[in-house]
Formats: C-alpha cells, structure tokens, sequence
C-alpha cells in the first residue's frame, strides 16, 4: 500500500488505513499519508484545526469527492473553518450563475457543513476570533491564509490544496513535512526594502507591491525581508502574503523586527547563506503598481473591487471614512466575512448609504457577479490585479484605497503622483 | 530511444504525450480552463497554449490552493495533460491526480525529474508504478 516504506505510521493511523473506523477515514487516510509520501515525510503529526478550501465549487469532480466523504461517514475530528464558496448566501441576488451550477455549488457548501466544518465562508479565517496560537500545528488550505497562519501568527501549516485539507480535518493528522519543521521555516532569500517615501511605507498597496515582487523572486522559498517598520499592521502582512501566494508560491515569510520567527536578520537565516539578496526600492514598486495595471492614469473606469483577501473591520472602517458623503460615479464592491461584517454595522450603514455594495462568503473575482459592469476594474489588491485579467477577462489597476475611491468618484482611473513618490 | 532519466513519483500511472516546457510555473485554478484544456493565464510567456494530452513539464507550481481541483477537475472532463513532470516536489498538482484516480479511475502520472531531456514538440513516456522507480522516456 506503501511505496517507500520510509513513512512510519502510529497505531491509529494504520487502523485509520486497514478500514477500520470507516470507508471515509480509510480513504482520507490513504490520501493524507500519499501525500506524506510525495512530501517524503517520515511520520504524521496531530493538527489543531483546519481551514478548508474544497466548498468553492470549480466543478464536479469537487462535489464527487465531498459525497464520496459524506457516504464513508466522514466528521471532522478538528475545529474547522470553510474559505469562500461561489455563493452569496446573505445577498444571494449579487451572484449570476447559471441555476444548474448554483445548485451544484450550493450542494458542495452543504456537504462541507454536513461534515462538521463551520460555516464561516471566508479566506480571511485568521480575522476569525478564534485562531491559531503560536507554534500550533494546523492544517490550512487557501494560500493567503496559509502564508498569514505560518508568517504572521506563528503557527504552522504546509502549503496545503484542496483535497487534503478535509482528508488532514477528517483524520485531525498531517504529514510532518515542510513548513511543520524548523529548518524548513528558515529564510532562503533576503529581501531588503530600501529608499521609500515614509508616507508610502505606510499605505497598504506598498506592502502588496512588496508582496508581489517577492513572490516573483523568490518563488516557493522563505523570503526575509528586511526594512519594514514596527508599526507594520497585520493588514498590511495580509497584503504582502496575499501577493507574494498569487505571483509566486511564498507560504512563509519573515519581516525582520515585525514577525514573531524573525527578531532579527540572522533569526530568520538561522546563519544560512542566502540563495539571494535583493533590494526593493521605489523604482521597482511603481514597476509592480503596473505590471498589476493595464490601464493608465485617466482611463475611463467601469467599476472598484475591494477586500480581497476579505477586509478586516478596520479596513472596512477607512473605507467607510472615505466613502461618507461623496458621490460615487462608478459600483463599488467590498468583499469581507460574514463574521467582521456582523461587527461594524455602523459602518455598514455608510457604505451602503454611500451606494457600496458588501459582497461576503465570495469573491469578486472567482464568481460573476461584475459580469455585466463595464471594465476596467480598479482594485486596492495586487491578487485581484494578478487573477482578473486571465479569469475574468477583465481590464485592471492596482491603486491604493484613496486611488481607488478617488477614482469611483471621478469614473476614471485617478493616480495619486504623491503617493508613489513620483514628485 | 534514450535510456529512460530517474524521477520521484508524487502521482501513479504511466502516459505518452507531445512534451510542452513550459518557461514559467503555472497556477491551475486561474491559469489553467478545465472546459477548453487550454493555458489561461495572462501574465504566461505561453498564454493560450493547448495542455490536453500533453506530458506538461515546469519548474515548480505556483499560486492558489484551487489549483488541485481544477487539476481532478480537468482529469474527469478529459482535458488534463497526459503526464506532469515537475521541478521540484508540488503537492497541490500531485493531490488533483490522487483524488481523480480515487474518484474516476484515471490515471495522470505526476513526477519530479530535475534532469530528463525533454524538448518541446518531441515524445515522451512517464511512468510512475507505485513499487518501483518512475523514469521518463523520450522517443
């Protein structure tokens, strides 16, 4: 059954595998210990938790595999947490799929539910009241939860798909293998953000171009980057992991000073000589604000995108400080959970009296619910910027949130030269 | 014929196909349209390239979780490449081929081969038996 043999297996584990505790624990058993094998792990570990990925429906194969669970008698054995799906369940009328698809993905998020998993429909699970402690074993799917779990708070997760985020949620084991070992946290790459406009070094779409050029330098290693402030938010990490996860495969990285694995340089190396040493300045920050753009200052703009990975309440609340008393000329959509939603419903009634559409449990950009809004969409997140263009087909800017409602309220893509320290 | 290089097996199953090397990763979920078969991905050196059939070679993966099941996806709709040899150890495309050949009884072969020789345009051979070595051959 086992191909190398190097794996060692507790005694639960290979009663999980003989059948013993049922055709649903065999099966996620059998594919959580292939993986191990591919990860040439040598033994499982227990998981705390787990964030599951597999309730957003990209078509049948992900509900055959929920249902082939569901018959097997599969339960979570770990508090579990659910991404996004391809519905809005609080504002169903946001989402135009087709009723075939609808019902099939409706079916999937009912299957996760079924399961045990709580319905919590977000990417942003770390924005949960409830999360994983430092040093904590997880396993999570969603790759800018991932890179927030493992970079941010300290816990420790694989870069895990879907599939195998239910198969570990259902055993509660996970191969102990990659970013679940010390050594494999060590940084490989230094990162060295120099000479930005202090002002600049405090907007968030700073820390989403950082992340966007990292991912591309570095590809699947553990970057340090070195030359953020101390007073760097966690919505500003969230930016840097969400881009670094889309244009490279970053499930960890170090902010020298600011992340808990890396109080200083040599922490984060463990002395290791690094593969590469690069600076990040300006120059090459307004050259990611572009890649990330295919449109130019002045450009007529057909709708803004926000919160994606989902805002947190404080995002939402400088939004709702922008927003407050100007006139919009274009949609704007604002993406977040339904649990940070619950918790500013002040702000709520700005955004929405401001004419903001609130889109939760989904995404604007995996599921159509701008399909008939004119394009270019503006958008404060370098992963929206990166996936709209092939997915959606859509016309794109990045631009920070002033940019970005600056432009809702002009309907054309308004660049802030100040900003990006272009004098 | 060459003598077949030595490869690590993530995925089982033997496959011949028209070899692509593709110059840069490539994440399946918004890269990849399981209905067309072909490479979506804007910001790819080769966007629009046809994946079906193929024995796709890349250095890495690269992207979002989603990439394993639109890769299972792809496998049941008959769109998949033929093989997958990889660069370096990717569980996210190894996990789409396990869970469709539980599901559907296909198999995809998914390898690591860090030297095997393969060219664009020739063909090539990956097996992955699960007892023994995975080589891939190139015709």
């Amino acid at each position: 059954m086992l191909g190398s043999g190097a794996l060692s297996l507790s005694h639960g584990d290979h009663a999980a595998l003989r059948g013993d505790r049922g055709d649903a624990l065999q099966l996620a058993m059998r594919i959580v210990t292939r993986i191990a094998e591919a990860m040439q792990a040598r033994e499982l570990l227990d998981v705390a938790s787990a964030h599951v990925d597999g309730c957003l429906y990209h078509g049948r194969a992900g509900l055959d595999f929920a249902r082939r669970l569901i018959e097997g008698g599969a339960q979570v054995a770990v508090p579990t947490t659910l991404n996004v799906s391809s519905l809005d369940l609080l504002h169903p009328e946001l989402v135009r799929l087709d009723a075939g698809t609808t019902d099939e993905a409706r079916a999937l998020m009912q299957a996760y539910v079924a399961m045990g998993c709580r319905p919590t429909w977000t990417c942003a699970p770390y924005q949960l009241a409830e999360r994983p402690s430092f040093g904590e074993h997880i396993a999570w799917a969603e790759s800018n939860a991932i890179v927030f779990a493992n970079s941010v708070l300290g816990a420790r997760t694989g870069r895990y798909g879907d599939f195998i985020d239910i198969c570990c949620a259902v055993t509660g084991r996970a191969p102990a293998a990659g970013l679940h070992l010390d050594e494999e946290r060590l940084a490989r790459t230094v990162l060295r953000v120099e000479g930005l406009p202090p002002a600049l070094l405090r907007d968030d779409a700073a820390y989403a171009a950082i992340g966007h050029i990292a991912g591309g330098a570095t590809g699947t290693d553990v970057p340090a980057i070195v030359g953020l402030p101390d007073t760097t938010t966690e919505d500003q990490l969230k930016a840097l992991g969400a881009a670094a996860a889309s244009s490279g495969a970053v499930a960890m990285f170090h902010a020298v000073g600011v992340t808990p694995e890396a109080p200083t340089l040599e922490a984060a190396t463990g002395g290791l000589e690094p593969t590469l040493d690069m600076t990040i300045d300006l120059r090459a920050l307004r050259a990611a604000r572009d890649a990330l753009s295919t449109v130019k200052a002045g450009a007529a703009v057909g709708s803004v995108s926000l919160g994606t990975p989902h805002h947190s309440a404080a995002e939402l609340r400088r939004i709702a400080r922008l927003v407050e008393g100007r006139r919009l000329a274009v949609p704007v959509y604002v993406n977040t959970g339904r649990d940070v939603l619950a918790q500013v419903a002040d702000e709520v009634d700005v955004l929405r009296g401001a004419g903001v559409t609130i889109v939760t449990d989904t995404c604007t950009y995996i599921t159509p619910i701008i399909e008939r809004v004119a394009t270019p969409v503006v958008t404060d997140s370098a992963k929206w910027a990166w996936y709209a263009p092939g997915n959606l087909g859509f016309d794109v800017a990045f631009a920070t949130l002033e940019e970005c409602v600056d432009s809702a309220e002009a309907g054309r893509l308004v660049r802030d030269a100040k900003a990006w320290g272009d004098d | 014929m060459t003598e077949p290089a030595t490869a690590r097996m993530l995925a089982p199953g033997v496959a011949t196909g028209e070899v692509l090397v593709l110059d840069e990763a490539l994440s399946f979920w918004g890269g990849f349209d399981p209905k067309t078969g072909l490479l979506i991905d804007t910001h790819h050196p080769q966007a629009g390239a046809a994946l079906t059939g193929r024995v796709l070679v890349m250095a890495s993966g690269r992207g979002s979780s989603s990439s394993s099941y639109v890769f299972a996806e792809a496998i049941r709709a008959g769109t998949a490449p033929a093989a997958v040899v990889l660069g370096e150890t990717d569980t996210i495309v190894a996990l789409g081929a396990i869970v469709a050949s539980e599901l559907y009884g296909i198999e995809v072969p998914v390898v690591v081969a860090r030297e095997h020789g393969l060219v664009s345009g020739r063909r090539a051979t990956v097996r992955a038996d699960p007892f023994g070595p995975a080589g891939i051959t190139v015709e």
